[in-house]
């Protein structure tokens, strides 16, 4: 990092301004009546300057992105001025709006695979932004432009760009997507680029690259970036300014390094608390052995196979390849593994959602090779299961309490009364109150939804509890609860959990002993910070490596440290 | 989010009621065309009801106290829009026609309903052999020409007889086995996708039976979009019948006043310079099917967030009741 802090006064003279936001008001109509999603935000964003707009969800951190770009649907309404090179984006006419695009500012979406189109080369499509944009008053040709796509396809650094400028999108892999986002972000040398939550669906190994990527594009080229996310490990890792959202307000505005070691805003330091940090709050601290080692075993996989049928004359999938683990009672069984490492498909055949094909699973001495819904039924009721998404888990038809009070009507036959009174307990069980019940799912914020979600699963004191990604859809101060709140109910419950996550951190805070997952193996499993701490097999190390840490000093030296683990 | 109140919970009956929530939150065009769609179905739905009250003469009758009807007379003073080739007043017969399409689009969009939504959840829940003969079944009968099997249908049924009931009931069936394939396909469809979704498999984990996992997380969940298809069903029921009619295949003019017959009756006027005979049949057709499908069509893009009119922000002073929208904002995206 060869930056200086950019807000001192003579940098701020010389270095003129891409973008300068002043007094933004942005207002959405809707059923409910008028939503102010932005209610008043100002920033600068400097040439060579890597910005970053970080907020909790509904904090109108990418409505501000959208509306540079003038992007904001019919309903919006916004006030007060965004300005790029002279041009009030807000203001200008829709023609010179589309000059403006790509050529002064470009964006980058979230999601790589529905960003590009998929059924035009990635060539066209960098090129059609190209062509767009006439040159000295002429059009470009279709040769020059595809040059360009071939040189902006090399400076994000995909290899053979000649013969991959003619690739479909599903020819790469999502990291090579994104870049290619970026790729035709950069095709007309823009000199803003807004990246809203580019590493967000990506895996943390491939964010490690794209934040890379993003990093010497601002070295080399001087592109200013303005960055939407809610990782604050990004954060840390790339912005040298942070402005931070809430309820379309700016909170606090302060340099990275500033704001990290030091956050003035009782939101801030709250927010910055909520980080789950690796390495610190480890649930396996001080441990020398396994716990609950002398427990009863309640799930026992032996070179457990599970393999999805392949399309006709092809073979079939294999989701998980010879994995053997046990979890005892009482004990918590973190899965880490990125996506497609086949965690959630183990997770799923535990709770006889997905059939095995190979080894043995045991599942309370059940041998789920020969799963049969009838004879399986029985035993469901000793099994808990806390899906990812709390708003899809619920029947948006009932109410919480109906929610709630399903396993207990299905496995017994309580009278309304007794089910109003279980219904209440388990609720509060789970901090919520009683008086939720009478509410239907979308009338509940993201976390309250995942805590009666837990309350469901408990509702028949479950022996067993496996939580698919509980609190990746939620916000960082919200999963902190929500994590605080499992590991109470844990210990005071004492069933044994399965608890799959794509998130190091998140697993090392609850877990006892971390089994980790690589394309459908298990190349390692051990006490939780041990695992952390001294990963031994190679795929291990690097995951541990590329999570970014929220501490810029700490996570630059990581960086540095890791540069030869990470291949660059 | 914790500090909000409690309270919301069910809110009044009347805004839940399909047409009239939709009529709150529209606005502009989309508002005007749904008032106009509920204004025409209202009076045709009035005019079924009161039809013995407003009609001057019966549906069948060829004469009253003066002596019987002259043919073919002109609108004046004692037949108002005048009188067909076989001596019938052409207002009653337009004004009894409408008690007959409700009677057979009630009828017909009522069995499809049931049959269609049933086969639907089992054959998507199932899946299997069952659906798989379903789906042949569903498509063969869309091979087929609608007014085609309807004409087959009728005759089997009616076996050639014409009564009221009888009539009735020979179009009704014969526009059910047309429009099941479409009520199946559409909840098959929303059942399959509604298999996967995660609160019915947190169901399946806690031990639901199937028929509990059909009965209450899927069928209300895949029926949402009835109401609309229901409207624009009904539509189509009315041309059917109306085809039907027009073909000869319904009902006769001494058992029930039809549209379509009349239609049929009216044809060889037209060359004669009688235009009354065919007008007044044929607008009634037309500005039933009309307000239906306005109904239906406003109710589908009322029913879209993307597509729905709003006032726009600002423009009205309404309190800023709700700092933050979450609660509308994931009702809708739940829709």
């Amino acid at each position: 990092m060869t930056t200086t802090p950019t807000n001192t006064p003579d940098r701020a003279r010389t270095v003129p301004s891409v973008l300068a936001i002043d007094r933004l008001q942005v207002t959405f109509a809707t059923d409910g009546g008028d939503v102010h999603a932005v209610k008043d935000v100002s920033l600068d964003v400097k040439a060579g300057e890597v910005v970053a707009i970080v907020g909790e969800s509904g904090s109108g951190k990418t409505v501000t992105a959208k509306t540079i770009l003038g992007l904001l649907p019919e309903t919006a309404v916004s006030s007060g001025a965004v300005v790029i090179n002279g041009n009030n984006v807000i203001s200008v006419s829709k023609s010179t709006l589309r000059k403006i695009r790509g050529r002064d500012v470009a964006m980058v979406f979230q999601e790589p695979s529905t960003a590009l189109n998929p059924v035009f080369t990635v060539g066209w499509q960098i090129a059609e932004g190209i062509r767009a944009h006439a040159k000295d008053g002429h059009r470009v040709t279709a040769k020059a432009a595809k040059e360009r796509a071939v040189e902006a396809l090399r400076k994000v650094g995909i290899p053979d760009p000649e013969t991959r400028v003619n690739y479909y999108p599903h020819q790469f892999s999502g990291g090579q997507k994104q870049r290619v986002v970026i790729a035709a972000a950069l095709a007309l040398n823009p000199g803003l680029i807004v990246a809203d939550e580019p590493t967000t669906a990506l895996d943390v190994t491939v964010q490690a690259e794209i934040l890379q990527l993003l990093r010497d594009l601002r070295d080399n080229y001087g592109t200013s970036i303005v960055l939407i996310t809610h990782n604050m490990g990004v954060v840390a890792d790339l912005a040298d300014r942070v402005v931070v959202m809430y309820q379309g307000d700016v909170v606090e505005e302060a340099s990275s390094r500033i704001l990290f070691a030091e956050p003035k805003q009782e939101y801030t330091r709250n927010l910055l608390a909520a980080v789950p940090h690796l390495g610190r709050n480890s649930a396996s601290e001080g441990a020398r052995s396994r716990l609950h080692q002398d427990g009863k075993v309640l799930v026992e996989a032996k070179n457990l196979t599970i393999e999805y049928p392949g399309r006709f004359g092809r073979n079939g999938f294999k989701a998980v390849d010879n994995v053997s683990f046990t979890i005892s009672e009482n004990e918590v069984f973190g899965l880490v593994g990125e996506s497609g490492s086949g965690k959630s498909t183990i997770g799923r055949a535990i709770a006889g959602l997905n059939r095995t094909t190979g080894g043995s699973l045991k599942v309370l001495g059940y041998e789920m090779l020969d799963f049969k819904e009838r004879t399986f039924r029985p035993l469901r009721k000793e099994i808990g299961f806390v899906f990812q998404d709390p708003a899809a888990s619920f029947n948006p038809h009932l109410t919480i309490g109906e929610c709630v009070a399903e396993p207990l009507i299905i496995h017994g036959k309580p009278t309304a009364a007794e089910a109003r009174k279980k219904v209440g307990e388990l609720l509060e069980s789970v901090q919520l109150p009683a008086s939720y019940s009478e509410r239907y799912p979308h009338e509940l914020s993201g976390g309250q939804r995942q805590r009666a979600s837990l309350a469901r699963s408990l509702a028949l004191n479950p022996r067993l509890l496996i939580a698919d990604e509980p609190t990746s859809a939620l916000d960082v101060s919200v999963q902190a609860k929500v994590l605080d709140l499992f590991k109470d109910i844990q210990e005071q419950f004492g069933f044994a959990a399965l608890f799959i996550s794509h998130d190091l951190a998140v697993v090392d805070m609850l877990a006892h002993w971390v089994g980790v997952l690589y394309k459908g193996e298990l190349v390692e499993q051990g006490i939780g910070n041990h695992v952390m701490g001294s990963p031994q097999h190679d795929y291990t190390k690097r995951l541990i490596a590329s999570l970014p840490v929220p501490d810029p000093d700490e996570q630059a030296r990581r960086r540095e440290a890791h540069r030869a683990l990470l291949g660059r | 989010m914790s500090s909000e109140a409690v309270i919301r919970t069910k809110q009044p009956l009347s805004s839940r009621l399909p047409v009239v929530s939709h009529l709150k939150k529209s606005v502009g065009l989309q508002r005007g065309m749904l008032v106009v769609g509920v204004v025409l179905s209202g009076l045709f739905l009035l005019t079924s009801i009161f039809a013995p009250l407003l009609a001057p003469y019966g549906y069948s009758q060829l004469s009253d106290a003066s002596g019987s009807f002259p043919t073919q007379q002109a609108p004046g003073a004692q037949h108002l829009l005048g009188t067909t080739v076989g001596g019938y007043d052409v207002l009653s017969r337009v004004l009894w026609g409408s008690q007959t399409a409700v009677t057979v689009i009630v009828v017909s969009v009522t069995m499809s309903l049931f049959l269609g939504v049933a086969l639907g959840l089992l054959s998507g829940y199932f899946g299997g052999w069952l659906d798989r003969i379903l789906v042949v079944v569903a498509d063969a009968i869309y091979a087929f020409p609608t007014l085609l099997l309807a004409i087959v249908i009728s005759i089997v049924i009616s076996k050639g007889q014409s009564s009221f009931w009888g009539g009735i009931f020979s179009c009704a069936f014969s526009i059910t086995v047309v429009f099941v394939p479409q009520y199946f396909r559409v909840i098959r469809a929303e059942t399959i996708r509604l298999k996967a979704e995660p609160f019915v498999e947190s169901a399946k984990v806690l031990g639901a039976s199937s028929m509990r996992i059909i009965g209450r997380h899927i069928f209300k969940n895949a029926t949402r979009t009835l109401p609309l298809m229901f409207t624009l069903n009904a539509s189509e029921a009315i041309l059917t019948l109306a085809g039907l009619g027009f073909l000869g295949f319904g009902i006769e003019p001494t058992s029930a006043a039809e549209w379509g017959f009349d239609l049929n009756k009216a044809l060889a006027d037209t060359s004669s310079g009688i235009w009354w005979t065919g007008l007044f049949p044929g607008i009634a057709i037309v500005l039933t099917v009309l307000g239906l499908t306005l109904v239906g069509e406003s109710i589908n893009d009322l029913n879209d967030p993307r597509i729905r009119g709003r006032k726009r922000a600002g423009g009205t002073t309404k309190s800023p009741r709700r700092a933050s929208g979450t609660p509308t904002t994931t009702a809708e995206a739940g829709k």
